[in-house]
């Protein structure tokens, strides 16, 4: 069979299913005895065993088989949960993404997983914990298989009382062909044959297993009946692709003597068929083919049906390749520039039905915008999901106790932010725990609980996204960061006595404190923090810091919700049409030649509000032919802004504010200084987008 | 078996030159070029290629030659190539031809006024046409240029 073309699916589902895996697993960390966790996490971890299988990734399969061995036991409450076992069950996560990561890549998914399977299989047997004999726990394995045979005191009971009421109980135990493939359906089937003869008291498995087909290929069935023996074997034997159907009339002696007999018969039960049995006994390797091919007809199933076990908290979504979306946007882009088109056409022709049906077309168009953005709109989860692990591991190497906090996980940023947001954010995370968090010692020494706190939130606010990160650490030293500025030449020391707070943290990001030895010094804040900044501005965000002594620090990183379309000023200079982003434009307006001075070294200043702000001229610094403000008597100026420094930008004219499409110059011209990129008119023409960061440096 | 390549033609100065046409995406008329300043100088700007933006520059201006001025015969032709889209400012694109790869010869060290190392070599066409292919990874390479206004600067 070629399996290329589930590939990607099993890709898809595979990294869901570790995705889960990993989010209960932290669950079940916080509450340990929760069977209702293990559940999931076992569902999770034999769906995707089930998958490799059928890929014939057997790593993965056989690595994924071991756990689920120790998930049994916990759920059945043959084995505590200890941090022992975490560990290797995190462990084993780690290399299963490994592996998936490897075969994402192009890769075999091969890789050496024995260590980790030799320590699940020591858990299994419990050889890791010394004083458990190795006899004991076989004897408590034994009696798990065949405790799920074993009838309780209130079922007991009922068959008692239903055979002293002449009623016939039988033992009934189906087999299904191997080559079933809707085994569930099968098997209820054989529920609905039995329903018209009497009632089920019993089921091995449990029935909600049965329905989830979490059997291999036979079940059996406690059943209080009217019928007779033959009426209920002939009834069952009908339906389609059941191999064999095995019925014991049971007396009440058989009844009251069932469970003893059934401990009786547990060895010799052990070497026959038992199939599910079979399965938590035996080693993954040594995989009998009768469970591999079954595990392989469940996996070709959810392969094709997707993941079968949580249908019912699905929402009503469907995958779509990335690309598509791309392509889907580029088209309305182009729409949008014929529309702009057609508007000045309109605007040009001056016919009402032309103008009415441009209207109309404008409309929908901005609805269908508006929901193209919304389509590429991805909650932030998709980064946040994976930063509990990594934050649950830093703080256990670094010895420190941290209570993370996510909240507002389901705020939603375009695709394009999303895929650059990931590393920034782990950096600072990182950043909070290793340097701001105390140790142990030192917060109990601060009078603060032992435990840090670790907040991140992320929150919608107008036309931008705010990510914080917040710990209630130790804070930053103002003094510190200003002693190394003023000795890396960033300030001098007059200057530094006046500066806020927050001007004195933009330090942080400066690149001279990215080096080792520095940080030490100014309490450890700044590993490439540059780098952080450099990303985040490129992404047309910015990020503060607040930070109170003692109390913590927090890094506040806001983003603009999508990269490419944007409300953009144009404006000319001369014959040349530039854009520049309306969000960094503070306001616009006019000043007379008389009123602009000029300071020694050629620079033009202006007067704006209560101080004075460099006006610069874009024509030179573009060197624009057509057009030199110099010779106006009065300038039109636009006044950016890019945190706490304002300019003035010199400009002949302006045309009007428009919704923009950002594109790109193309790879040739990577960089342009001072331009962002271009966008297409309305006449066809490409103007520049104006980068008014590079002009505020 | 020598290997058979389709081959578009233009011109440059006096000379004829050559691009596999599997690296042509393109050739469009002159069309009006935005100006982006504070590029390389033979980069003319950017034009609106059915919606996608795409740099152009002028082959003279990139060769070293005296640019001319655009008439009705000049070209642009946009390549793909190396991962870039860049529109090439020709003097006239006349034909695609058929010719055979080992019909390129060595390139001798200047044809034309053009430097070797952007050619891939000079290919006899009918005993009489002298086609000059051109390399195009030199000829995208912006890391030489980047260092020679290093150098005046």
């Amino acid at each position: 069979m070629d399996l290329n073309q589930y590939l990607s699916m099993f890709l898809d589902e595979a990294n869901d299913h570790l995705q889960a895996l990993n989010e209960h697993m932290l669950e079940l960390e916080n509450s340990p005895d929760d069977v209702g966790i293990v559940q999931v996490i076992f569902r999770s971890a034999h769906t995707l065993k089930g998958m490799s299988a059928t890929m014939g990734y057997e790593d993965l399969a056989s690595l994924t088989h071991e756990m689920e061995n120790v998930l049994d036991l916990v759920r059945n409450h043959q084995l505590k949960m200890d941090e022992m076992i975490f560990d290797t069950l995190f462990k084993s996560l780690d290399a299963l993404e490994t592996m998936v990561a490897d075969i994402a890549n192009g890769g075999t998914g091969k890789s050496d997983v024995s260590s980790i399977v030799a320590s699940l299989k020591s858990i299994v047997s419990g050889d890791y914990k010394k004083e458990q004999s190795g006899v004991a726990v076989e004897a408590s394995e034994n009696e798990d298989k065949h405790a799920e045979d074993q009838i309780d005191e209130f079922q007991r009971s009922i068959l008692e009382q239903s055979i002293e009421a002449g009623m016939h109980v039988l033992y009934i135990k189906v087999t299904l062909q191997q080559t079933c493939v809707l085994k569930a359906a099968r098997a209820y089937m054989i529920f609905q044959a039995l329903g018209s003869h009497g009632e089920v008291v019993k089921t091995t498995p449990p029935a909600h297993e049965i329905e989830q087909e979490n059997f291999d290929t036979g079940f059996s069935i406690f059943f209080v009946s009217g019928s007779g023996v033959e009426q209920v074997k002939k009834d069952i034997a009908d339906i389609s692709e059941v191999e064999s159907v095995e019925i014991q009339m049971l007396t009440i002696e058989d009844v009251k003597n069932w469970n003893d007999m059934k401990d009786a018969e547990s060895q010799a039960k052990q070497e026959a068929v038992a199939a599910s049995a079979e399965v938590a006994a035996s080693s993954a390797v040594a995989e009998s083919p009768a469970d591999k091919s079954a595990d392989e007809q469940k996996a070709n199933r959810s392969v094709q049906s997707g993941s079968s076990g949580n249908k019912a908290v699905q929402n009503r979504t469907i995958r779509v390749d990335i690309e598509r979306l791309d392509v889907l946007m580029n088209l309305l882009s182009e729409m949008l520039i014929d529309r702009a088109r057609l508007e000045d056409l309109a605007l040009d022709i001056k016919r009402t039905d032309l103008t009415e049906t441009v209207e109309h077309l404008a409309r929908i168009s901005t609805d269908l915008q508006s929901i193209v953005l919304k389509l590429r709109m991805v909650p932030i989860d998709v980064v946040f999901n994976r930063f509990p692990r990594m934050i649950r591991d830093l703080a256990r190497s670094l010895n420190k106790k941290v209570d993370f906090v996510i909240t507002g996980a389901d705020t939603e940023l375009d695709r394009t932010v999303i895929d650059e947001i990931g590393d920034p954010l782990v950096h600072l995370l990182r950043n909070a725990i290793d340097h701001g968090i105390e140790s142990i010692q030192d917060r109990v020494a601060a009078g603060k609980p032992e435990t840090g706190t670790l907040n991140l939130r992320a929150y919608h606010s107008g036309n931008h996204v705010f990510i914080e990160i917040q710990e209630d650490g130790k804070g930053i030293q103002r003094e510190a960061v200003l002693k190394k500025a003023i000795k890396n030449g960033l300030v001098d020391a007059d200057k530094a006595a006046n500066m806020t707070d927050e001007q004195v943290y933009q330090f942080l990001f400066a690149s001279g404190f990215s080096t080792a030895e520095q940080v030490s010094d100014i309490s450890g804040r700044g590993v490439g923090l540059d780098v952080v900044k450099t990303k985040i501005t490129s992404l047309g965000g910015h990020v503060v810091v607040q930070s109170k002594p003692g109390q913590g620090t927090t890094f506040i990183v806001q983003l603009p919700l999508t990269l490419s379309i944007l409300s953009a000023m144009l404006f000319r200079l001369g014959d040349e049409k530039y854009a520049i982003p309306l969000t960094s434009i503070v306001e616009t307006g006019l000043v007379r030649k008389e009123e602009i001075r000029r300071v020694h070294g050629g620079m033009r200043m202006i007067d704006y509000r209560q101080g004075v702000i460099p006006l610069l001229s874009l024509s030179s610094m573009f060197g624009c032919s057509g057009y030199s403000d110099f010779e106006e008597d009065e300038v039109e100026i636009i006044i950016i802004r890019k945190g706490d420094s304002v300019a003035a930008l010199a400009v002949d004219d302006f045309i009007g504010q428009s919704e923009i499409v950002l594109k790109p110059l193309g790879n040739y011209l990577k960089s342009v200084q001072g331009i962002s990129g271009a966008t297409i008119l309305g006449d066809g023409q490409v103007a520049l987008i104006v980068d008014p960061n590079a002009l505020l440096k | 078996m020598a290997e058979e390549i389709k081959v578009v033609v233009f011109k440059l100065a006096h000379e004829e030159y050559g691009i596999e046409v599997e690296k042509v995406k393109t050739i469009e008329r002159m069309m009006p070029i935005t100006r982006v300043p504070k590029t390389f100088t033979f980069i003319k700007g950017v034009v609106n290629l059915r919606g996608v933006v795409v740099p152009v520059m002028d082959l003279r201006g990139r060769f070293g030659l005296p640019e001319a001025e655009y008439d009705d015969q000049t070209r642009i032709i946009i390549v793909n190539s190396h991962e870039m889209e860049v529109g090439f400012i020709v003097d006239g694109a006349s034909d695609v031809i058929d010719m055979n790869a080992e019909q390129i010869e060595a390139p001798p060290e200047v044809v034309g006024g053009v430097k070797a190392k952007y050619l891939r070599g000079v290919a006899k066409i009918n005993d009489q046409r002298l086609l000059i292919m051109l390399n195009l990874a030199e000829v995208l390479n912006r890391d030489e240029i980047i260092k020679l206004e290093e150098l005046e600067a």
